[in-house]
């Protein structure tokens, strides 16, 4: 896609995202924040299975850890003690602002990351999606049974959110502009990440690691480096959606989660960093009308939405791989090869004469 | 905790090997499959609970255990078969990430279906075996547990004998060691392939049938069980079908003894411990303890 496009596409996208709460209802808001939050989370995904070529089958197991850290940076100690828990006193004393829980929970999140890849960087394909499979499921077990700090299976309630520093308007509507921003913020170090130097080294692993060492690109470091950033993201993402919800329990990221993220990477394009925001659309809104389809009049079974996410998963795979961002580039390139035609008959017209 | 006693400790034993055994199944199917077709399958668990709702169906329909139990593994056998033919053929040589993502579609599919035909609540599945223990030295071993034993072993030995002795079992070990030699020798490499998932189909649906009397038969039954099956595959050797066996069973004892007498692990974290278990031997140990060491040639 050329850079043209593509900037129609961001702007186009840009615009959209600031009409959305002057038009939609406080309920469908909060269904384009939680957008916003699964945006985050593919964008880190995608640069792990799409920009380095490793996969994770545990990425709605990170969102869970940076979810459980901003809660745990929200309430501190006193906080959790008066929801019933007895906390461990090396917490934190007081809570914290959600502005400052979010970024720390990123760090957190990232800094878990980048332990877990650094053993998980011998594996690769399988046996990564093993491992982190096996994060995945075990994750809400780990939360239930350390209860003093995780409020146990009954889960933890939080404050609910406000809008902040007296500004007037209502708290969907500071989540919805707060996920955004924070989203847009995360796509532009995404966007640089990948594009620069680090992005260059991440790709060349993915498309040849043997190549890639073989010309001093460390692969244990790049690698490491990707897992890390992208559990970041997902922290970053956890934290914006418990904040959303003020609520968690172990339950709350599931091994489906986790499944259904990459599936809506893949989706949404791998190695597109727009494409995300395909794949969160789909995250969000392809169960709501894959249950009660819009026309029909019928409601279909609670499991269809994941029969409809796995069919599509499998057409994509066999059909067009590179995702619906896969798909654009191909209606668009022809159209560009189209204008960049007409665009040079006159010339060669006024040569032939 | 209770006083330490030999009879319970011995019991623990046992009825980690009938748990095992399950695993042990699960896992050769996963062996099989990874080793005609090269790639995990995530969707073994969900195709095992999905053939043993098919059994289940066909026992409320009125027919008795053992006719639903060889009927249900012919229509595992021909699901198996099915699902390589048409989804897993197409993307055969594509990149390994583009399988894993196609076993990950099938499992939210199959589960997805599973719970759209039977619905989300659990269904008791009748047991085979006599409701009785046996005393053995003082040791009360039930029935239940000597009877899964026997199956998923029974199951597993019939499997070894297809692979030793028959030709057929021949042509399939030949395309897992060099597929293209062995389709210079004649040998329908396609439909090979095909035979190990059918064949991994019905190792699965036994492992589900043989689970589902204590797990109560959920959706979900084989999620868990999936788990401890990737576990014990990988323990044994990604590649190894005997690893598979030893590693199943060797993971179903340990869990069990850990779970009952190690406090840290408990009840809760049985599933974990298994779960660092498959991390620890994939850093320490990626090749398991039967598998072959895998040299990247540049």
């Amino acid at each position: 896609m050329t850079a043209a496009v593509k900037g129609v596409l961001l702007a186009a996208a840009v615009a959209l995202i600031i009409l959305i709460p002057q038009r939609a209802g406080e309920f469908r808001l909060s269904q384009f924040t939680y957008v916003a939050i699964y945006f985050i989370a593919l964008l880190g995904l995608n640069i792990l299975v799409g920009y380095n070529g490793q996969i994770s089958l545990g990425h709605g197991a990170f969102m869970g850890i940076g979810a459980y850290a901003a809660m745990i940076f929200i309430l501190g100690r006193e906080g959790l003690t008066a929801t019933g828990a007895n906390p461990p006193g090396w917490l934190l004393e007081h809570g914290m602002r959600p502005i400052f829980a979010i970024p720390l929970a990123g760090l957190v999140t990232g800094v878990i990351g980048y332990l877990f890849g650094l053993p998980a960087l011998r594996l690769a394909g399988v046996s990564l999606a093993l491992a982190t499979f096996a994060v995945a499921v075990s994750l809400p077990l780990i939360a239930k049974h350390y209860d003093s700090v995780t409020g146990g299976g009954g889960g933890v309630s939080l404050p609910l959110p406000t809008t902040p520093f007296g500004w007037d308007i209502s708290t969907p509507h500071w989540l919805y502009y707060e996920a955004w921003a924070t989203a847009g913020i995360l796509f532009l170090v995404a966007w640089l990440l990948v594009r620069g130097r680090v992005g260059r080294a991440w790709r060349s692993i993915r498309d040849g690691e043997v190549a890639a060492v073989s010309s001093g690109v460390s692969s244990a470091a790049y690698k490491t480096l990707a897992f890390g950033v992208s559990s970041a993201f997902a922290g970053v993402a956890g934290a914006l959606f418990v904040i959303q919800v003020s609520y968690i329990n172990p339950d709350t990221f599931p091994l489906t989660l986790s499944i259904l993220l990459l599936v809506s990477a893949v989706l949404g394009g791998l190695g597109s960093l727009l494409g995300g925001i395909f794949g969160a659309l789909l995250l969000v809104f392809l169960p709501i009308y894959s249950q009660d389809p819009p026309v029909l009049h019928f409601s279909f079974s609670k499991q269809a939405p994941s029969v409809v996410f796995g069919v599509f998963l499998i057409l994509m795979v066999l059909v067009a791989p590179g995702g619906v961002a896969g798909l654009l580039r191909q209606v668009v390139q022809p159209i560009k090869i189209g204008l960049a035609r007409r665009g040079s008959r006159p010339s060669r017209l006024a040569k032939e004469e | 905790m209770t006083a330490f006693l030999w009879s319970e400790f011995f019991q623990q034993i046992t009825s980690g090997l009938a748990i095992g055994s399950i695993f042990a199944s699960l896992a050769l199917a996963l062996v099989l499959i990874y080793r005609t077709t090269d790639v995990i399958n995530f969707a073994q668990g969900e195709m095992a609970t999905f053939t043993t709702y098919i059994a289940w169906s066909l026992m409320n329909h009125g027919l008795s255990y053992w006719p639903a139990f060889v009927l249900t593994l012919l229509i595992a056998f021909g699901g198996g078969v099915g699902i390589e033919r048409v989804l897993i053929r197409p993307v055969e040589h594509r990149p390994e990430i583009v399988m894993i993502i196609m076993t990950i579609g099938l499992f939210i599919v199959i589960n997805g279906l599973t719970g759209w035909l039977w619905g989300a609540d659990p269904k008791a599945v009748d047991s085979p075996f006599p409701n009785k223990t046996i005393d053995v030295a003082g040791v009360a071993i039930s029935t239940q547990d000597i009877g899964t034993f026997c199956v998923c072993i029974a199951s597993v030995i019939v499997l070894w004998a297809f692979f030793r002795f028959t030709s057929l079992g021949l042509a399939m070990r030949s395309v897992a060691v060099n597929s293209a030699a062995s389709r210079l020798m004649g040998v329908r490499v396609g439909w090979m392939l095909a035979l190990g998932w059918g064949l991994a189909a019905v190792l699965g649906a036994i492992a589900g049938l043989m689970a589902a009397p204590t797990a109560f038969l959920d959706p979900n039954m084989m999620l868990v069980i999936i788990v401890y099956a990737f576990a014990a595959a990988v323990l044994g050797g990604i590649d190894s079908p005997i690893g598979a066996v030893v590693g199943g069973l060797t993971l179903g004892v340990t869990v069990n003894l850990l779970g009952r007498y190690v406090d840290l692990v408990g009840e809760e974290l049985k599933l974990p411990t298994a779960l660092a278990v498959l991390l620890l031997v994939l850093v320490i140990r990626p090749q398991g303890l039967f598998g072959r060491v895998i040299v990247r040639r540049v």
